[in-house]
């Protein structure tokens, strides 16, 4: 059996050799031999030269998908094309980031959204980056993201791939269950992850079960502004359970949400005072509660003004929750992750990281049960707890660790398994059985990753209409996959082939990520993506996404002074900024404007200041601000940071300021 | 005596009976010139001359177009780069030209019109500028390329590494890093065609008209 795949493997990499040998022959003269030659001399098995001719991009050929993959620690954001692998960008985020400017001239007003009490805070763990949806299906205009460490969230403009607005949540300081957007992106939602008092004002520990608080937000967001709209958004109270990860419904379970949690032993640690540690508290019951949210009815709650202001801020409460109807749970295997709702929205997909198999709820099920009061029981806060066995569908013995799922087009589903080091395939039922050759409800193939892996991502996986191809490993250990830099390595992602059916899902490409610890990224296909390769117009202010009228233009450069405060009008093209020489006195304000006047594709500029902590990144057409107080008096030659032309070295002018 | 001076130029007049006799004769002349016509006036909305600009950091090229009244394409960039070697800025070449070009041609075909109604070999005047017009256009053309190439500002950043130059207005050149490659438009395609049209409507109206003319003056000598 064994043999007889392999050797139906090599056929089919003879086949593809002599393809590449084919075309490759024709334009250097190099031969099937050659190849071979070269496989030999680096230890390349068929299944290597396979995997590269899967992968292998030559130049120029643009990949089929591109990946937004969150940047963990960076604060960022990574887009990265599939299948080549190869990162194209990042963008900042919630973090400065001299390359693009951002924190460093430009985004500072951004930045200080999600300051609070102008606190600076000045770095994000960005977790799950979600692509706007319509109709349940990505369509390439907007990217969430948020930051768990402090409870924020970005929105991101697809058509310059630049950050726009971050939002601090005013209720809570740390998220996990998001961002999900519902189907046409009415919605982003942010779920709490440790619970804590309104506010996260200070409460002792011991008033946890009273005083501390879990919520989810539904942050409205309007596409023809491209901002949330806070004014338009609202919370729910939910018990102080931790919340996870959540997922929206979509197509027959529209208009709900799933939220996992795993705190629902209201476990407060306490390892110190020899009480258990919250490793083994939060995970003492054999269960924790999958919250099911109808949040399509929440809004009209919301809309009735059944809301409390807390922080400023409108918050279904628990009660108000309760008695609408809004808010149920059900058993779910413990230490859940994630939760995915599958392309129909007719199943919810849940992993317990201790249980080895993964639980599959029926949407039509829950429907049933919560119309006719199925319930087992009600927690201790009084939510209904939905009778398990009423709403369970199946469940599948996937491995150990099971996390996160994502969906193929065929009625495959994924999970990883965490413990295992593997990725899992396995059949759903009902109508997607039929897309299988396998029964339904069955593990099907497990594929080893290197190593640990969290989230997995499959090209457009958790849409209506998942496209299949690609899966890819986000693996928190890489271990001995790359050479060591040092002791801290990068985390590593694995590109799996997922186009045959059955127990063919070869891992094909392994791509070190040595900037942060991405966890979720979505895959699109890359022609639903339009962005812009130069800004629309000579004098675009990216932050408005329009015409800035004060924006210095060719011909109309100058300096003018307005008493203390000095006003630049500059111009940047290939090779000059005009004016070149800026005189100023110490203590002056100084307002300083520079435009990118070119139109040409990558003739960006950039505009470095010495000693003022000043870089930014002009793109073509690009307008910017900044300001500054001339507080350190001496000669200041500055310059153009991106290598633009020629005499990208000439690009320098003089910043003077004559001392008091 | 001025009658008679505006009577030779106008030409003798066909009389309705041989109008209606050798019609197709007295027609091709006058048929031929309204072709022409028409080809100027669609001329007028087509590109008249392509440059590409080939380098290897632009994948796609740049491009010039000109127009009778303008130029399109990558004239900001090219601009842009021709500031390196102290070319001045395209906007300022041909100025007087793009601005009265349009009124020009429309006159050429006024012009032609007039011609159809003249039938002594004055008519051959007013139709000869239109026919000269695709050369006249590529000579100014020139004129103008090679006194940018030639007149460089010597303060210019590059102005030492780079020698006066002219580009060839049709066919391939290289100047820097750039091979340049210039070609006829469409509408200077359509001029060239209207000028042949206009050289065979002369020669027809000379077929037709000759005789005439030879019979009035025998009577005039008569």
């Amino acid at each position: 059996m064994k043999a007889h795949k392999n050797s139906k493997r090599t056929l089919i990499a003879s086949l593809v050799i002599g393809a590449v040998a084919c075309c490759g022959s024709a334009a250097f003269g190099q031969s099937m031999s050659d190849v071979q030659k070269v496989a030999k001399a680096r230890g390349l098995s068929t299944a290597d030269l396979m995997a590269a001719a899967k992968t292998f991009t030559p130049s120029g050929q643009k990949d089929e998908y591109i990946m937004f993959s969150s940047g963990g620690h960076s604060g960022q954001v990574f887009v990265i094309g599939v299948p080549s692998m190869r990162m194209l960008r990042s963008i900042a985020v919630f973090t400065p980031e001299p390359w693009q400017g951002w924190g460093y001239g430009v985004g500072e007003e951004i930045l200080a959204e999600g300051y609070v009490d102008g606190k600076e805070n000045l770095w994000g763990d960005t977790h799950h980056p979600a692509l706007s949806e319509t109709a349940g299906d990505y369509d390439g205009e907007w990217l969430f993201i948020n930051d768990k460490i402090n409870a924020r969230i970005a929105v991101i403009d697809l058509r310059d791939f630049e950050t726009k607005q971050i939002i601090k949540n005013p209720l809570t300081v740390s998220d996990h269950g998001g961002t999900f957007v519902t189907p046409n992106t009415e919605y982003v939602i942010e779920g709490g992850q440790y619970a804590v008092p309104w506010g996260f004002e200070y409460a002792p520990i011991s008033e946890y079960k009273e005083k501390y608080k879990g919520s989810v937000t539904f942050w409205k967001f309007d596409r023809k502004k491209g901002r949330v709209d806070k004014t338009r958004s609202f919370a729910m109270e939910l018990p102080p359970y931790w919340q996870d990860l959540s997922d929206a419904g979509k197509l027959v379970s529209d208009g709900f949400l799933f939220m996992n949690s795993i705190n629902t032993e209201l476990a407060v640690g306490g390892i110190q005072d020899k009480k258990p540690p919250f490793e083994a508290g939060v995970s003492k019951n054999a269960t924790d509660y999958l919250h099911i949210i109808d949040w399509k009815k929440a809004e009209r709650v919301f809309k009735a003004g059944k809301v409390e202001m807390i922080e400023d801020f409108p918050v279904i409460t628990l009660a108000t929750a309760i008695e609408e109807d809004l808010l149920h749970l059900t058993p779910e295997p413990r230490s859940p992750h994630g939760v995915d709702v599958a392309p129909k929205g007719d199943f919810i997909v849940i992993s317990g990281k201790l249980d080895p198999h993964t639980t599959i709820y029926s949407f039509e099920k829950i429907k049933r049960a919560i119309a006719s009061r199925d319930y087992s029981s009600h927690d201790e806060f009084g939510v209904p707890v939905l009778n398990f066995d009423s709403v369970v569908e199946a469940q599948v013995e996937v491995g150990l660790g099971p996390l996160h799922t994502q969906f193929g087009p065929d009625g495959y589903a994924y999970t990883s398994l965490f413990l295992d080091s593997a990725v899992a395939r396995w059949t759903l039922g009902g109508s997607y059985g039929k897309g299988t050759p396998e029964p339904d409800w069955t593990l099907v193939h497990k594929t080893p990753v290197h190593y640990n892996v969290g989230h997995i991502g499959v090209a457009e996986g958790d849409t209506v209409s998942p496209d299949g191809k690609y899966l890819i490993a986000f693996n928190k250990w890489s271990v001995d996959r790359f050479f060591p830099p040092g002791p801290l390595l990068p985390q590593n992602f694995q590109l799996i082939d997922i186009t045959e059916s059955g127990t063919k899902m070869p891992v094909i490409y392994d791509m070190p990520i040595g900037v942060g610890e991405p966890h979720y990224a979505q895959i699109i296909k890359a022609d639903k993506l339009n962005p812009w390769t130069v800004y629309p117009e000579i004098g675009w202010d990216p932050h408005t996404q329009s015409l800035d009228p004060q924006a210095p233009k060719a011909k109309m450069e100058r300096v003018e002074r307005k008493g203390d405060t000095v006003e630049v009008y500059m111009t940047a093209i290939r090779s000059h900024f005009n004016p070149e020489h800026i005189t100023v006195k110490q203590g002056d304000k100084v307002v300083w404007r520079i435009t990118n006047i070119e139109r040409s594709i990558d003739a960006t500029h950039g505009f470095a200041v010495p000693q003022y902590n000043i870089n930014l990144s002009l793109e073509p057409g690009e307008t910017a601000k900044v300001e500054f107080i001339a507080d350190m008096p001496g000669t200041f030659p500055f310059y153009c940071s991106e290598f633009c032309s020629a005499l990208h070295l000439e690009m320098v002018g003089y910043f003077m300021v004559e001392p008091k | 005596m001025a009658g008679s001076l505006l009577d030779r130029i106008i030409g003798p007049r066909v009389r309705s009976d041989d109008l209606a006799k050798g019609g197709l004769r007295y027609g091709v002349p006058s048929f031929l010139l309204l072709v022409a016509r028409i080809l100027i006036l669609v001329s007028l909305f087509l590109p008249y001359w392509h440059m590409d600009l080939v380098a290897p950091q632009y994948p796609d090229n740049l491009h010039l177009t000109a127009f009778v009244n303008h130029l399109t394409g990558d004239v900001a960039e090219i601009d842009g780069l021709n500031h390196y070697i102290g070319m001045r800025s395209l906007e300022e070449a041909a100025r007087i030209e793009r601005r009265i070009g349009v009124y020009l041609l429309i006159a050429l075909v006024v012009m032609l019109e007039l011609a159809s109604w003249i039938h002594s070999r004055w008519a051959v005047l007013l139709v000869l500028p239109a026919a000269l017009f695709p050369a006249t256009f590529l000579l100014d053309l020139h004129l103008w390329m090679s006194h940018f190439g030639q007149n460089l500002d010597p303060d210019a950043p590059l102005s030492s590494a780079i020698d006066p130059f002219v580009p060839p207005i049709l066919g391939s050149g290289m100047v820097g890093q750039f091979e340049t490659i210039a070609s006829a438009g469409a509408g200077l395609i359509l001029a060239t065609i209207a000028s042949v049209v206009m050289i065979a409507a002369l020669f027809f109206h000379r077929r037709a008209y000759m005789p005439l003319v030879k019979a009035a003056r025998q009577a005039e000598a008569a």
